[in-house]
């Protein structure tokens, strides 16, 4: 995403100089003359012009439901777009505060959103790059005096020209601790989000509660971001529609009692302990992959169609171990003596909760 | 005395964007940015002190002129250059380098003259400068 177009330049100095110099005009290539008061410039081709609306309809088509985070981001699209135009005509304005927080529920596409929201950022003119940099508690503290400061700098001067996106932000403050080195994190995070806003935009992710916690405790961080969107849960229709979008992705399908299996499970996994949302959905999917295989291998003798191969049945998803039991004990048993059940069965959202594992595999379209 | 040295030494002084853009190319070309700084200006000084680590993994100048403002602020009033690195096999060699920040007042260099043998002469420049000791030239604002 990030240069794809840069060619691969030669040992020689010259032809690199060259065509670099083609390529600085044209990011400058944006008119640089200040248009008079009763010029008219057009919204919409403006819009064409940096392709806004295709990341936009992206969005709308990848991810199911979202209504207000998509709204959100809708508007300061917009904003972004009006300060486009303020520019053309030479009205000064401080570039808008872009910090972000993302709060909401495990699995409801905060990573996705931000990976957009890198993008859009970057065709809008905000942001040079519009790179994604993914980040935890890790990659920005050190384990001994002196080494957190080098370390942080040097993840934000990656992420300079892009997006730093910090998955459960919450970690970087221990309350019950207050040399923790987290702090010192805080303090050059909060200084750079300050100086440098145009260069770096800085997304803090994590739960909601937590998150708020987080912010109590750090009231200068509250503040300094302008823009607190809360990512709801999905309900079971948007569920459904994710798991199609999924299947569709990977060629697969699922076949009508599938389909009504899958709801039931849908319907049973929701109200079960460590529900990850669209995460969970992909698993239960994943799962149901290994166990048509497993069929299909099972009945060697069986002629098969491309249909067979791509067709998920009924009981791949009905031996799901959420069927076992009633709602009730499958609650008890995924808290209880998951560790043991969870030998019998790979479900992976058995681990503990606060495992940071899908966050790559999150910023796939969901 | 305004000391020129290695890269567009021939140029007058890069303003800010310009810098930037210059940064801007060796990132494009995947060359590692450093920040070194010095008070000695030798021309054959070629050993400067280096402002914290090489930078590999950026994407954008500005991480790179985060760096060259942060050098200026401690060290108004040294020399201050961005050497672009170029890591690729062929090469392991510095691409270009270029001085962002230079000492508000050059005393410049001395001319001696050495007799040695059968009537010839040895020359050597020396800066004004390197009388003092390290830390002490160029007047106030030597960082630390």
């Amino acid at each position: 995403m990030v240069d794809e177009d840069a060619p691969k330049r030669g040992f020689g100095m010259r032809g690199g100089a060259s065509s670099s110099r083609t390529e600085g005009e044209d990011e400058q290539e944006e008119p640089e003359q200040v248009l008079g008061d009763d010029d008219e410039v057009d919204v919409g081709s403006e819009m064409e012009s940096v392709h806004t609306d295709e990341v936009l309809e992206r969005l709308d088509k990848e991810l199911v439901g979202l209504v207000p985070v998509k709204s959100r981001i809708r508007e300061i699209g917009d904003l972004l777009l009006v300060d486009r135009l303020r520019r053309r005509f030479g009205i000064e304005s401080t570039p808008p505060s872009l910090h972000m927080s993302f709060t909401g529920s495990p699995g409801t596409g905060k990573t996705t959103v931000a990976l957009r929201m890198a993008e859009l950022l970057h065709r809008l003119g905000y942001l040079k790059k519009g790179h994604l940099v993914t980040v935890t508690r890790d990659d920005l503290v050190g384990q001994y005096i002196g080494h957190t400061a080098p370390k942080t700098k040097e993840v934000m001067k990656r992420a300079m020209g892009g997006v730093l996106f910090i998955d459960e932000a919450y970690y970087l403050y221990r309350q019950d601790n207050e040399r923790d080195y987290g702090q010192e994190t805080i303090e050059i995070l909060l200084q750079i989000m300050e100086n440098n806003r145009q260069d770096l935009v800085v997304i803090l992710a994590g739960y909601k509660d937590r998150m708020d916690l987080f912010f109590q405790s750090n009231p200068g961080m509250g503040s300094r971001i302008a823009h607190h969107i809360h990512f709801p849960d999905y309900d079971l229709d948007e569920l459904m529609a994710i798991g199609k979008l999924m299947m569709d992705e990977q060629r697969y399908e699922l076949s009508p009692d599938a389909e009504t299996a899958f709801r039931e499970y849908l319907e049973r996994r929701m109200h079960q302990a460590r529900f990850a949302n669209a995460r969970s959905v992909r698993n239960a999917l994943e799962r149901a992959r290994l166990r048509q295989a497993a069929r299909i291998v099972g009945d060697a003798s069986k002629k098969l169609r491309k249909a067979d191969l791509m067709r998920i049945e009924a009981e791949d998803i009905l031996q799901s171990r959420v069927f076992d039991t009633d709602t009730d004990e499958g609650a008890k048993t995924s808290q209880g003596d998951g560790r043991a059940r969870a030998d019998e069965q790979p479900d992976r959202e058995g681990e503990a909760p606060q495992a940071t594992d899908d966050t790559e595999s999150e910023q796939q379209p969901a | 005395m305004r000391v020129t040295q290695a890269t567009f030494s021939f140029l007058p002084e890069f303003t800010e964007d310009e810098i930037k853009l210059q940064l801007q190319y060796a990132i494009d070309n995947e060359w590692a940015l450093s920040v070194e700084f010095t008070d000695d200006p030798h021309p054959r000084n070629s050993y400067w002190e280096m402002w914290d680590l090489p930078m590999f993994e950026i994407k954008d100048a500005a991480a790179a002129f985060y760096e060259v403002q942060k050098c200026r602020e401690a060290y108004p009033n040294h020399y201050v250059k961005v050497t672009a690195y170029d890591p690729r096999p062929c090469r392991q060699t510095t691409a270009f380098d270029f001085i962002v920040n230079r000492p508000a007042e050059e005393p410049g260099f001395q001319l001696e003259r050495t007799e040695v043998h059968d009537r010839k002469q040895n020359y050597t420049i020396r800066a004004y400068a390197t009388n003092q000791p390290h830390g002490q030239r160029y007047g106030q604002g030597n960082g630390k």
